[in-house]
């Protein structure tokens, strides 16, 4: 049996056990991450691992199938100059672009991951949740990427929003749950980390930090108090979770420290894309920009890169 | 009791200027600086390719702003620069003197060096006529030629001038639009890094103008060679040192601009083809009625 098989419990945690977050210690920890030097060799892969671990992610009100269909052939192209590119894990969009994503990925092996239950607020009746995520899987998302209740979470009613991830969980079916903290909206890091302990009791497959519409989004300490509450989930019930740190990662270079931590926190066996994502737009950019470099020794511009 | 004999005169550090702010080389390294008796008065950064790889960075995302700023405010920008650098020209005049020059020409350099801002102030909101045109054709369109900016603009300033000859490359790219990224003189770096303090009380937004210190031969192919500048300026070198500049331009096609054998003090060397040189010329077909 794979550690992956293991199902979530079903029970409601009990929260005052959860483990309070040593701040100051956590953003230390964190900053020491950016220390590291990674050298070419090394860092040529750390590229082409992030590149596979991208969720290229388009989620704006203007979004049109065409839009979708650009971001499809950007995925599958990444940038043909450069043989022996990895393509990114997975199209992140709204539900009513599923079909789209769905048909212009045609038979390549990229996931398909709809927003659901009232993206970005989360904000709706429960029953239009599951209503929305049922039609998102129906239309073909592999992934779906839910918010949870962030009011709800605030007032302390934690059994609420534990019924509610369990019973979108319940209409996934198959296709894998990544759930939203919103951690710029959560205020603390100690709910960040009680937020993580709930969700993956409720049965997240995947727990993410933020929707990408709320600043901060995620930061290097948030993602390490994820992270240690995934490690000592696991240790507790033998399941693996995943993690998705979204919004505000843009750059290469902090890209990679990200990696650093997850692989001195976690190690190695959630270094692939299907344990570990990055939610973004503007990285993959960056990163074909950086492989460019290390393939001709010059620095890149935007210029010569499709757009995305 | 604390007199005037037993003060401790606080030494500047000179550093580099990069979007706006005055970091150190991220490479942590410097070099000394000595004058001619061969005492150190400085120890400046050694700036490296990454300090000019995150320059460029700057001078990019701070060329919308700049280059769509209205001409007449780039020209009362340049005059204030030109307000600031007199208020300080104290302070600059003893920097050419520590580096080896006499007091005279010194302040005879910071003087010219206010009078060439002034003239560029000036040429800011009329070069656009006196270089554009309404071309004939033999359509019916209203065809028309207007200069924009290239974009970044990397400058290799002049090596035998620390202050006069920088301004003199610098300010034709910027107030055309441009934005820029400029190694100092190697061997008199000093007013380079004041200028760069002037610049930035001037209302010049940041990454404008990027400031770097250090080596020519370590950083002159990475000037000409990043994809993500449009035209390269230098001033100094002989003709195998322009061949591999060029020969590195030519990738992403960078205009290349040599001005090897200008004598910066010389009134003829201002002028506004200098301008002219870091911009494109766009043509507009417009039609019109019959």
């Amino acid at each position: 049996m794979s550690l992956a098989a293991v199902k979530a419990t079903g029970r409601m945690p009990d929260l005052s056990h959860v483990p309070l977050v040593d701040e100051v210690g956590v953003k230390e920890r964190a900053a020491r991450f950016q220390t590291r030097s990674i050298k070419k060799a090394s860092k040529i892969e750390a590229l082409h691992m992030v590149l596979s671990m991208i969720d290229l992610t388009t989620l704006e009100g203007q979004d049109t199938p065409g839009k979708v269909k650009q971001l499809c052939q950007k995925a599958i192209h990444l940038h043909d100059a450069l043989p022996g590119l990895p393509h990114v894990a997975a199209i992140c969009v709204y539900p009513t672009m599923v079909g789209v994503a769905k048909k212009a990925l045609g038979n390549n092996d990229i996931n398909v991951a709809s927003v659901a239950t009232a993206f970005p607020s989360g904000m709706a009746p429960r029953q239009i949740k599951l209503e929305e995520t049922r039609i998102a899987v129906d239309d073909g998302a592999d992934e779906i990427d839910m918010v949870i209740s962030r009011g709800a979470f605030l007032q302390g009613e934690y059994g609420f929003v534990f019924d509610e991830i369990a019973a979108i969980k319940e209409a996934c079916g198959d296709a894998h749950l990544k759930v939203i903290l919103e951690t710029g909206e959560l205020g603390t890091l100690d709910r960040v980390r009680r937020a993580s302990v709930l969700a993956m009791h409720a049965g997240a497959d995947f727990i993410k930090t933020s929707t990408g519409k709320i600043q901060p989004a995620a930061t290097l300490p948030v993602t390490l108090v994820m992270l240690q509450a995934i490690r000592d989930y696991f240790y507790e019930t033998g399941r693996m979770v995943g993690m998705k740190p979204a919004g505000g990662i843009s750059s290469s270079k902090l890209a990679i420290h990200y990696l650093v931590m997850l692989r001195e926190t976690l190690g190695n066996a959630w270094m692939t894309p299907e344990w570990y994502r990055f939610g973004a737009s503007s990285l993959a950019n960056d990163v074909l920009m950086q492989l460019q470099k290390q393939a001709t020794g010059v620095y890149q511009s935007a210029d010569y890169f499709s757009k995305d | 009791m604390v007199g005037s004999s037993s003060r401790v005169p606080v030494a500047k550090t000179y550093k580099i200027y990069i979007d706006g702010k005055f970091p150190r080389t991220e490479s942590g390294r410097y070099f000394p600086l000595e004058n001619s008796d061969g005492n150190v008065i400085a120890n400046m950064c050694w700036g490296s390719r990454k300090d000019f790889r995150n320059s460029v960075v700057a001078a990019r995302k701070a060329f919308p702003g700049w280059s769509s700023a209205s001409a007449y405010l780039r020209g009362q920008i340049m005059y204030r620069i030109a307000e600031m650098l007199e208020g300080r020209s104290d302070q600059f005049v003893a920097e050419l003197v520590l580096q080896g020059q006499s007091k005279r020409r010194a302040k005879k350099e910071v003087e010219a060096t206010i009078d060439r801002l002034i003239y560029y102030a000036g040429w800011s909101d009329k070069y656009q006529q006196i270089f554009s045109a309404v071309n004939p054709v033999s359509s019916s369109h209203f065809n028309f030629s207007v200069l924009e900016a290239t974009g970044v603009v990397s400058i290799l300033a002049p090596n035998d001038s620390s202050l006069l000859g920088l301004v003199s490359n610098v300010i034709p790219a910027i107030v055309g639009g441009n934005t820029c990224v400029v190694l100092a003189s190697e061997k008199m770096p000093l007013c380079a890094v004041s200028f760069a303090e002037v610049l930035h009380a001037s209302d010049v937004p940041g990454g404008v103008v990027n400031i770097l210190t250090g080596y020519r031969e370590e950083l002159v192919g990475q000037f000409a060679s990043h994809m993500d500048v449009n035209a390269v300026v230098f001033c100094d070198g002989d003709a195998e040192v322009a061949r591999d500049i060029q020969e590195q331009a030519a990738d992403n096609i960078k205009r290349v601009i040599a001005r090897v054998d200008a004598d910066w003090a010389k009134e003829k060397s201002q002028n506004p083809y200098l301008i002219k040189e870091t911009q494109e010329t766009k043509t507009t077909w417009h039609p019109i009625g019959s």
